[in-house]
């Protein structure tokens, strides 16, 4: 495999992206760059677009308008060219349960018109990266989840792609395999492949991407790092659970307003949440505070930002995923 | 080209090799012809019944020509079968995504299915070879025969793939074809000659392209080398071709283009 440098140009580059379908739009509008060798996640509830938005970079769906890029190559224009690049890892196990793992890498060696030799080095550096040289000459059929997801990332590899396109890549797998194919995935990146993905889980966005766009209802909310979205949402959230919830709370929200490092004060009902530069340093003050006015707390809990409030604050709703919890694995 | 000849030579060994793995399905598809139709009712009608217009020797040798093109129907409407899994696990995409010709899925598929079908035509005509019908054209005939088959393979394996691709679910797929296959062979002259059926049915039969690969098949074994049913069934087979490859073009173009 060709070691690439992330050198910060761009891999992909989408501008405008729209598909209709009849009258309804599966993404509108759609704007991102990904630069080469990053993990870009496009994170999102299901059905928000991000598969559609997948399908239309790996060149298997034509945009209603708007276009792609795929290191310059246009995604129907040059469709060819772009398939020569990159690789692609399906959400489900696109396997041939008659075929041995390494029977799938040889035919898809032929379909890239590899060499003989070529194919054969190829299937063996793929094969033990994967970590699966002991299986690879059984009959698909006898994989374990876990395995036939090593493989789908193995015939991903084959053109030694300049990119890898993963839809879903942990869906339905146990923890210990998730961990896994995070592994692998971060190792790619080392060699210099860049990776787009598509998740609805929020901690894999949060623990493997570089850089996430949230989609939702066929459109980018917003695009950054995990740390820096999170850092940006502000601080740490307290909240506070009141004793007499029912008592006038006008002068403490006040009075905790004007202390320093706090930054937004807002009652929920049942008590408070404040969003604050850092827990630590304000969590003191606004106890004080509260017992200077006279109110008892019931329950404090306090927290770091994480990507499901990011996600709340850019869609105004929060993280739901009607998928069934027993997806095939 | 090389490329071309590459990744299509793939994809076919890939459906060679699948088959070859379903030693039991190979099995019974190449043995269901033979032993039901041609051994079973060839059998049972050979004394049964004095069917009015047949002029063979033996009903067995009238049948041979029909369970060929029987054999042809049903693996050419079969043909779309394993595209339709690929679609629905989600290897169509795979392929899909690779930098190969659309259009080399689609030949592999014929080559392959065009294979299968003329190797089970030379079976079936060296089983009914034994029970005694001797075609009056010899070897020249067999090669004929698969012509033939193959003639009329090409455009039923048409319409078989484009209906993987347009159904939305394989119990669709397996509907119509469940639907065509036996209406096609009863509304045709596979198992009885046109005198023997009903007004309706001959002129439905008459329609049917099945009946004049049947009918050329038959000279060729009954008769010889008479030219009318062999200038008829390539028109015919010309027409029905063009047809079926029209109306699978866009479909291909659409969901593989």
């Amino acid at each position: 495999m060709t070691q690439q440098a992330s050198d910060g140009s761009t891999a992909i580059e989408v501008v405008g992206l729209t598909k209709r379908y009849d009258t309804v739009d599966a993404i509108s509008d759609i704007n991102f760059q990904i630069k080469t060798g990053e993990i870009f996640g496009l994170l999102g509830p299901n059905g928000a677009g991000k598969t559609t938005t997948l399908r239309i970079l790996i060149t298997v769906l034509t945009p209603t308008s708007g276009s792609a890029r795929v290191h310059g190559f246009d995604v129907c224009q040059e469709a060819t060219k772009v398939r020569r690049i990159i690789g692609y890892v399906p959400q489900e196990r696109a396997i041939d349960r008659f075929l041995s793992g390494r029977e799938h890498l040889l035919l898809l060696g032929d379909l890239y018109h590899l060499s003989k030799q070529d194919t054969l080095r190829r299937i063996d550096e793929i094969l033990k990266l994967v970590n699966l040289e002991d299986k690879a000459d059984q009959r698909a059929r006898d994989y374990s989840g876990g395995m036939k997801r090593k493989l789908d990332i193995a015939c991903g590899l084959i053109p030694d792609p300049k990119v890898l396109f993963m839809d879903e890549p942990t869906l339905g797998l146990d923890v210990e395999s998730r961990l896994r194919i995070w592994e692998h995935v971060l190792g790619l990146k080392e060699r210099g492949i860049t990776v787009v993905l598509t998740t609805n889980y929020l901690d894999e966005a949060d623990q493997l991407c570089d850089r996430v766009a949230i989609i939702d209802e066929g459109k980018v909310r917003v695009i950054g790092s995990p740390k820096k979205l999170k850092a940006d949402l502000g601080g740490d959230g307290i909240s506070l659970a009141l004793l007499e919830s029912e008592r006038e709370i006008d002068t403490l929200m006040s009075s905790l307003q004007a202390l320093p490092g706090i930054r937004t004060v807002k009652a929920n009902g049942a008590g408070l949440d404040i969003r604050v530069d850092t827990a630590e340093a304000a969590l003191p003050r606004v106890l004080e505070t509260v017992a200077k006015s006279g109110h008892g707390v019931d329950a404090i809990d306090y927290h770091r930002p994480r990507l499901d409030d990011v996600f709340v604050a850019h869609t105004g709703h929060a993280f739901r995923n009607e998928a069934s919890v027993n997806t095939d694995g | 080209m090389a490329d071309y000849i590459q990744e299509t030579l793939a994809l076919t060994m890939r459906w060679v090799t699948r088959l070859s793995r379903e030693r039991f399905s190979l099995l019974f598809t190449l043995a269901q012809p033979m032993l039901f139709w041609l051994i079973l009712f060839g059998s049972l009608f050979q004394g049964a019944v004095d069917i009015r217009g047949i002029d063979a020797p033996n009903y067995m040798s009238f049948l041979a020509a029909g369970v060929v093109v029987m054999t042809v129907l049903n693996n050419g409407l079969a043909g779309g079968v394993d595209l339709l899994f690929d679609k629905e696990n989600g290897f169509l995409e795979r392929l899909l995504t690779s930098p190969i010709s659309r259009s080399s899925i689609i030949v592999s598929r014929y080559i392959f299915v065009m294979g299968i079908t003329s190797m089970q035509v030379v079976v079936i005509l060296l089983v009914a070879y034994f029970f005694g019908v001797h075609p009056e054209t010899g070897f020249g005939g067999v090669a004929g025969t698969v012509i033939i088959g193959l003639l009329f393979g090409i455009g039923l394996t048409s319409i078989s793939m484009a209906m993987a691709f347009a159904v939305k679910s394989h119990g669709d797929f397996f509907s119509v074809i469940g639907f065509l296959s036996l209406p096609a062979i009863f509304l045709s002259t596979a198992l009885v000659p046109f005198d023997a059926m009903p007004g309706w049915m001959a002129f439905l039969a008459h329609l049917n392209p099945m009946t004049y690969a049947i009918e050329a098949i038959r000279s060729l074994i009954l008769v010889g080398w008479a030219l009318a049913p062999l200038v008829k069934v390539v028109l015919v087979m010309i027409a029905f071709d063009a047809l079926c490859l029209y109306g699978s073009v866009g479909i291909f173009k659409r969901n593989v283009g």
